[in-house]
């Protein structure tokens, strides 16, 4: 488990994993406000659907991508928190829907 | 468009210096980076961090803010969360912010892009729970965020530095586990009375080695066949170490084995690239002002080469004078003194390159392991494409799709080019690196069809 070191001084930011409420430490980003609720999984892969979570946190390695309010590929350590934003686990390929 | 003097991607110690210096110089200067604030990631957070934390960190991590407000007063214009995606031949460069593109023209380019971890393939090292010690790192720095039970694997100062700094931030790790291999330590002594001459370094390495033994965390050497347990994700860390077997069980195992230089900019540009038999890396090949074989390009941080934060930053400031020296300004009395400098600070790598070598297990994984994570490749898949006749890894890309992910080969570029060579028998420098196309970091399409021409200097700082 990851935890604060010192509780965050400047107000919350709340949005959403998978329909559960998550309150963010202004400036945290998508994956450190995640991993700091004790999130792990934040996706599946599209080849062999296992789990993955963030790997490096910098920008480099594509793991930490999740769907933010609807947009799916969004590298979770690369976005700030936003206030109410809705997040959800990218699960596999992406399909196209075909009617 | 008019182009600026000098374009820097990337706002480390190296991209800030060389703005600062560039720009107290009189030259035009546009600074493009991909965090919201400057720092990199060696100063991650820098400018924001509360006291205590910084406290915590160290006096090195502290010395960035100087920098950092050097560069806030100086004239450079500064762009962040700019994504750089391409760099055409004319030194135009587009780059996607706030959801829309733009470009910009330079007549020389800095890229200081820094490091990234090295790949480390190994049994479980895909499974949610396992990151590399640079991410809990960022974690710490950024965020105030520290684990309860993390094991560290691996090898390299940034392993014993991150202990430290855990141990401080009262949240030591449950355990390090070494895996140099003992042979290091006679090879890394011949190179001992060059690192005399940077002392500091050397008394540092051993003050954290002495806190992190007095903290009680249990540090095992010498440790071999490594692998991560767990389902779906990680459970445990299991590895022999002088006969005996262990198994730790943790939710957390950060891995290190020294950081490469980030080549997607340098390779995307055509620039040519040596294989560093004692750093196991590619590096841009520069002249003796960082200057890459493409004419007006230039590398400097640990993007040239590993060599950490403060040569980092004398390596943007040459860069800098010398761009003002090509521009028309006599810069050589002042060049030649930061290049005095800069081999004094680099006295120790030849030191630490050898002591800390990465181990053979990830240069050369077994079969089962993937070594490509977004497209999902083993180490044998690779061998047998190899026995089929590929011949290097463009060739295995087509084969296999390794690299081909959305981390476009910044994950597995090493570590497919290295076990090439090792199947062939042939140096890494023969095989080569993937090739390099645009976009840079994949983008949405609105991204691009947003593109405008025109440069944005007016935008806020």
């Amino acid at each position: 488990m990851f935890k604060r070191i010192n509780a965050p001084k400047n107000g919350k930011v709340s949005f959403t994993f998978e329909g559960r409420s998550i309150d963010a430490a202004p400036g945290d980003t998508v994956a450190s406000a995640l991993m700091l609720a004790g999130e792990t999984h934040f996706r599946d892969t599209p080849v062999s659907q296992s789990q993955r979570g963030p790997f490096c946190l910098m920008g480099v390695c594509f793991e930490c991508l999740v769907e933010i309010d609807g947009v799916p590929n969004r590298q979770a350590c690369m976005v700030a928190v936003r206030e109410g934003m809705s997040v959800r686990r990218q699960k596999g390929a992406i399909g196209v829907e075909i009617e | 468009m008019n182009a600026c003097d000098l374009a820097i991607i990337g706002a480390g110690p190296a991209g800030m210096a060389a703005a600062t210096e560039a720009a107290n110089a009189g030259l035009s200067v546009i600074l493009l980076d991909e965090q919201p604030a400057p720092g990199g990631q060696i100063y991650r957070g820098i400018e924001t961090v509360p006291e205590e934390r910084r406290k915590l960190l160290g006096p090195d991590y502290g010395k960035g803010l100087s920098i950092a407000q050097a560069f806030r007063a100086s004239n450079a214009t500064y762009i962040p969360e700019a994504t750089v995606w391409n760099i055409n031949p004319d030194l135009s460069i587009d780059y996607s912010r706030n959801g829309g593109s733009s470009q910009i023209s330079t007549r020389h380019l800095l890229i200081a892009t820094g490091a990234v971890e090295r790949p480390t393939p190994m049994p479980g090292w895909t499974l949610p729970g396992v990151t590399t010690a640079g991410a809990l790192q960022i974690l710490l720095k950024a965020h105030g965020g520290v684990g309860d039970d993390v094991v560290l694997v691996g090898s390299g100062p940034l392993l014993y530095l991150l202990a430290q700094q855990m141990i401080e931030a009262g949240g030591p790790p449950k355990a390090i586990i070494e895996t140099i291999d003992r042979s290091h330590y006679l090879k890394a002594a011949r190179h001992l009375p060059r690192a005399l001459s940077a002392l500091s370094y050397l008394r540092k390495g051993m003050a954290m080695m002495r806190q992190i033994r007095r903290a009680g965390v249990p540090h095992y050497t010498g440790a071999r066949d490594i692998r991560i347990e767990g389902a779906q994700r990680a459970e445990a860390v299991c590895f022999s170490a002088h006969g005996r077997a262990h198994r730790i069980e943790t939710t957390s195992v950060a891995l290190h084995q020294g950081v490469v230089p980030n080549q997607q900019a340098t390779r995307l540009l055509g620039c040519d690239h040596v294989w560093s038999e004692s750093q196991r890396c590619f590096i841009p090949k520069l002249d003796a002002f960082f200057e890459s074989s493409v004419e007006n390009v230039f590398v400097a941080g640990d993007g040239a080469g590993i060599a950490g934060a403060n040569s980092a930053e004398i390596r943007g400031r040459i860069v800098a004078l010398r761009v003002a020296q090509k521009l028309g300004d006599d810069k050589g009395t002042q060049i030649r003194a930061l290049q005095k400098k800069l081999s004094r600070d680099e006295a120790i790598r030849p030191f630490l390159e050898t002591l800390y070598a990465p181990s053979d297990e990830v240069m050369v994984p077994h079969d089962d392991v993937l070594v490509c994570r977004c497209e999902e490749v083993t180490a044998g898949a690779i061998r047998e494409a190899v026995d089929l006749g590929a011949p290097g890894p463009n060739q295995i890309k087509s084969f296999l799709r390794s690299g081909m992910g959305p981390c476009q080969g910044r994950m597995c570029g090493l570590a497919v080019s290295s076990i090439i060579a090792e199947r062939r028998k042939e140096n890494p420098q023969s095989i080569g690196y993937y090739r390099l196309r645009p976009p840079l970091k994949p983008l949405l399409l609105s991204e691009l069809a947003q593109l405008e021409r025109e440069p944005t200097r007016d935008e806020p700082l």
